[in-house]
């Protein structure tokens, strides 16, 4: 309703506006005698000072929304790297609003001075290379210090990992996200994208996913089986888009059934064991003060992991395996101090367009202290990767691995 | 090269002895004339413009007001796209993604560079006409296919496309991701590639014209800056727009023809794909190998037109002729090796990344060069406050503001947590949406009586130019606040926010509204300009020879239009375009085809 009301006075408004200035226009033809291309002394003066008087109004609302809004949504960065490129955007902004107003200020002040003064004849002065030579150099000097600093902050923030750093996997997809530990060995099991299952949604591969990924092809809902018959029963009779949109399927899974055997032929069975132990959430839980290396992955288009109070970001590409790092320095109590609401919690965000839900595609995320991070790693102990999808009496396959492991 | 110039040659003769006969079609339609082709673009750019501009409102309310009910929404989007007056989170991004592709590529791309190169190459170089005039219409042909093509994706079922105007695949290679990606996508694309060869076509014609029709005595450093940033403009035209053809092409192919060049392990809507090896980032390295210089594209030819209207308003040579030309060449060809900017987050190698910081922050030198010399300029001068003047005025402020941003933008350490956030979006629309528009309007109000013989009213100038400074502003300075804050673009609304951090949403949602209000009252301010731009077109007063008092060439054609610009023969040119206000000459301005006085020196 407010709405509404809002839109039919901008309306009203702007078609008074109009009317207005069609009159304006229509007398003002009239009135002048002298032609639209000669600028009256009268309205080069107002324009000039105008332009001073935008000028102030622009460094007002400048300082004000600083003031106002400049580090409230921010807030203090959360993680180690975070303060680091934090206290260098700071240095930057120092650097780019000085230019901001020295610049704005000569090229307002410039126009509200130098505007047309009857009798004053304009200073013919073509070049100068003194001048010119200044600010070529000026500039560079400034850039370089910019590129060095922002250089040496690059390189520290994209370095691998150190040795002791947790490995953590986020695998994303429309429109959320899910979190992979990778449990008591640190080590991530291998996944293939073929393995997806209903029952192993994030395609780990173990020797017992590749089993039931094989038979899910050729038996499932969907399995090429199902499609077989279809296309040979003598009863039916398919139009012809129906029957190339079957046949192509049919193919297709053909293909992925194919590389699905191969994989079974060269699987190696050692690497079941770092998949077993992983165990999957759709919180992320971290402990403060603890480095994290962070691997991504898309089930089917780019997302990208937007960690805002981190200040890290990476995308996650369909195919690609990327990775970011780093290491979260407040707890989600403390921010919830600092930011003196009770309510507030970490998110990662989806930050790469995806589809209609984008902007819904969130996850929480818990930074706790180092007691209660263990604590809760303790309470996930039984419900691994394994415990929960493949539990070992109805896997022979995995009891194999146990042995090994 | 000499039988193109030859040809130019016999179509000036063909000009000078028929030109009596042109009927309706062949003046106002399929016209070989530059100066009505240029026109042409120039109409064709503000319709586009006016749609893009509706669009932008339509989100901007959706942002500002977001899930509440709008009688605007559902008025412009019916039922199906705006349930109750409340807009559906796809036609939200469907929104955005013309938004963006018409206001960079048919506003500012064949608006800015189609309507000012067609006009002014030939006649600020004494040219009878373009190289080809059937090239040149060809290439507007195309231009206002491609236009009605992005039009009609707006009107599909499943709804024009979605993926952003950037449109990286997975996401709009998938029409099973994002309901645009069907038919909308598929128009898109063959809008784009129909629009692509009219850029090329175009771009290789001013080329041709400017390095062979140059006239007697004009040689390239008497050129206006005009010309050399249209020249360099083309030049970047032609290298990278192919670029951005053939990672369409792929794309068409993987929709279509199911090759993989950008799939690669895909599972969507429950279907598990066989497509293996594709990179989407093959995609983006192609797109932004056009993406980046297509923010030069879109500028040069603003900072050109800028130079020429600061120079002649404020009665003064341009500073530093030479240095311009040089930072024009400079940033034209630092503008080919910093696309990767735009991917300091996409996995691509960090290393990599390192490389684009160093060659994207160069480009500010050149930058800062123009600016400063911009400022020389106007130091000491006579000013004469035009509406042109005060939009080219605008430009360099707005040019410094967008490009400071751009420092920091450049840094990628300090890209990783303002990337795809609406603090890029406020720097990239200062320096496009506000810079390059303004360009584009300073031209229009500059040459407007060399178009249409008549005068656009001034005052009605100054109204539109206050009312466009202080709403766009308005608009996209406290958009930097929200990116700071952390904002994702393309976002329907900022619940996430909302349940977990609700200081930062409420902040959001203020600014939010401001914005939205600040854009209405902009839009409604081009109101004026389009009431006086098509009232001037039909009753403004007459327009003199020379309004300005300016010293290029065009100024020195019959205010009618003539086919072959000059009824005699053509001028010759012996001094620069800058001599104004020089000692020691009777008048502030002594145009190009003034021999120099005895005694007198070249600058």
């Amino acid at each position: 309703m407010e709405n509404k009301l809002i839109i039919l006075i901008v309306i009203i408004l702007g078609a008074i506006a109009i009317a207005q200035l069609v009159r304006v226009y229509e007398i003002s033809a009239k009135l002048r005698k002298n032609g639209e291309h000669e600028v009256t002394n009268r309205d080069n003066r107002l324009n000039a000072r105008l332009m001073l008087g935008f000028m102030i109004a622009l460094f007002i609302g400048f300082i004000y929304l600083m003031a106002a809004y400049g580090w409230t949504g921010r807030g203090e960065a959360a993680s180690v790297e975070g303060k680091e490129t934090d206290w260098l955007l700071n240095l930057n902004f120092v650097i780019v609003i000085l230019i901001f107003f020295f610049t704005n200020f000569l090229l307002f002040f410039f126009t509200f001075k130098y505007v047309r003064k009857p009798g004053v004849k304009a200073f013919y002065y073509p070049h100068n290379n003194k001048l010119e030579m200044i600010w070529t150099v000026v500039p560079a000097i400034v850039l370089a210090v910019i590129i060095i600093l922002g250089l040496q902050t690059w390189n520290d923030l994209v370095a691998p990992t150190d040795k002791e750093a947790i490995r953590i996997e986020l695998f994303s997809k429309q429109f959320d996200w899910t979190a992979r530990y990778a449990g008591q060995d640190n080590t991530l099991g291998k996944y293939d994208y073929k393995l997806t299952t209903d029952k192993n949604e994030l395609a780990l591969l173990t020797s017992n996913t590749i089993d039931s990924a094989i038979n899910n092809m050729l038996n499932g809902i969907n399995g090429i089986s199902r499609i077989q018959k279809l296309l040979n029963n003598r009863d039916t009779i398919f139009n012809d888009s129906t029957s190339t949109a079957l046949r192509t399927e049919l193919s297709r899974k053909e293909r992925l059934y194919r590389l699905l055997a191969q994989m079974k032929a060269n699987h190696n069975k050692k690497l079941d064991a770092s998949a077993w132990d992983d165990i999957i959430e759709d919180t992320l839980v971290l402990c403060k003060g603890q480095q994290y290396e962070i691997s991504l992955r898309a089930k089917d288009v780019i997302h990208s992991a937007f960690f805002m109070h981190m200040r890290a970001q990476m995308n996650a590409v369909p195919g690609m395996p990327t990775r970011m790092k780093f290491t979260p320095s407040l707890t989600t109590e403390e921010m919830r101090k600092s930011k003196n609401n009770p309510a507030f919690n970490y998110t990662l965000m989806c930050n790469k367009i995806c589809g209609g839900a984008h902007y819904k595609m969130k996850m929480i995320v818990i930074v706790k202290d180092k007691a209660a991070y263990d604590a809760w790693m303790k309470s996930k102990k039984k419900e691994t990767f394994k415990d929960k999808y493949f539990p070992a009496p109805a896997a022979p396959v995995a009891a194999d691995t146990t042995m090994t492991n | 090269m000499a039988s193109v110039a030859h040809e130019g040659h016999g179509h000036d003769h063909h000009g000078e002895h028929h030109h009596h006969e042109e009927n309706f079609i062949s003046k106002y339609i399929f016209s070989q004339d530059h100066k009505m082709i240029g026109k042409q673009f120039l109409m064709t750019a503000v319709f586009m413009g006016l749609v893009a501009m509706i669009l932008s409102i339509l989100f901007r309310i959706q942002l500002a007001w977001p899930g509440e009910s709008s009688d605007f929404l559902s008025f412009f989007l019916g039922e199906r796209w705006a349930q109750n007056g409340v807009l559906k989170e796809d036609m939200y991004l469907g929104l955005v993604t013309i938004h963006g592709t018409i206001m960079v590529f048919f506003l500012l791309t064949g608006g800015l560079s189609g309507t000012f190169s067609n006009l002014l190459i030939p006649l600020q170089l004494g040219a009878r006409d373009m190289a080809s005039g059937f090239l040149n219409m060809l290439s507007y042909w195309f231009f206002f296919l491609s236009s009605l093509l992005m039009l009609v994706s707006l009107f599909v079922e499943s709804g024009p496309a979605m993926a952003g105007w950037t449109i990286y695949p997975p996401l709009s290679a998938l029409p099973q991701a994002v309901s645009g990606s069907g038919l909308g996508m598929t128009l898109w694309l063959f809008s784009m590639t129909i629009f692509i060869a009219s850029s090329l076509i175009g771009s290789l014609n001013y080329i041709v014209t400017v390095i062979n029709l140059r006239t007697q005595g004009m040689s390239m450093t008497r050129m206006p800056l005009t010309i050399w940033a249209f020249f360099v403009t083309a030049i970047l035209g032609v290298l990278s727009f192919p670029v951005l053809l053939s990672a369409a092409l792929l794309l068409v192919m993987d929709r279509l023809a199911g090759t993989s060049f950008y799939l690669s392990d895909i599972i969507v809507g429950g279907e598990m794909l066989a497509n293996h090896g594709g990179s989407p980032l093959l995609y983006q390295h192609l797109f932004w190998f056009l993406g980046h210089p297509e923010v030069y594209i879109v500028l040069l030819p603003a900072l050109g037109l800028s130079s020429e209207i600061i120079a002649t308003n404020a009665r003064k040579p341009i500073f530093g002729y030479k240095a311009m030309i040089g930072s024009i060449l400079a940033i034209g060809f630092l503008s080919f090796i910093v696309w990767g900017h735009h991917m300091f987050v996409t996995g691509m190698n960090p290393f990599l990344g390192s490389v684009f910081v160093f060659t994207t922050l160069l480009i500010a030198i050149p930058s800062a060069v123009k600016v400063f010399n911009y400022l020389t300029t106007l130091w000491k001068g006579s000013l004469v406050l035009t509406p042109a003047m005060l939009f080219a005025i605008g430009l360099v402020s707005t040019f410094i503001t967008g490009g400071v941003t751009g420092i920091i933008l450049a840094d990628s350490a300090l890209d990783i947590a303002l990337h795809d956030t609406y603090f890029v979006v406020a720097h990239f629309h200062i320096v496009m949406g506000m810079s390059a528009v303004f360009g584009m309007f300073g031209g229009v109000y500059h040459w407007f009586p060399k178009m249409f013989g008549r005068m656009m009213n001034m005052r009605l100038g100054y109204a539109h130019f206050w009312v466009t400074l202080i709403g766009a502003y308005g608009v996209f300075f406290p958009m930097h606040f929200v990116g700071l804050a952390g904002a994702p673009r393309r976002y329907y609304d900022y619940t996430v926010y909302a349940e977990n951090d609700s200081a930062t949403a409420d902040m959001m949602l203020d600014l939010n509204v401001v914005i939205t209000i600040f854009a209405i009252f902009a839009a409604l301010g081009q109101l004026i300009f389009l009431f006086n731009f098509f009232y001037s077109i039909f009753r403004g007063p007459k327009a003199p020879q020379n309004p300005w008092d300016s010293n290029t060439l065009e100024w020195t054609t019959p205010v009618e239009h003539v086919h072959g610009n000059w009824p005699g023969a053509l001028p010759v040119v012996h001094r620069w375009p800058y001599d104004y206000s020089k000692p020691g000459a009777d008048t502030d301005f002594i145009p190009q085809d003034v021999p120099l006085a005895e005694g007198e020196e070249e600058h």
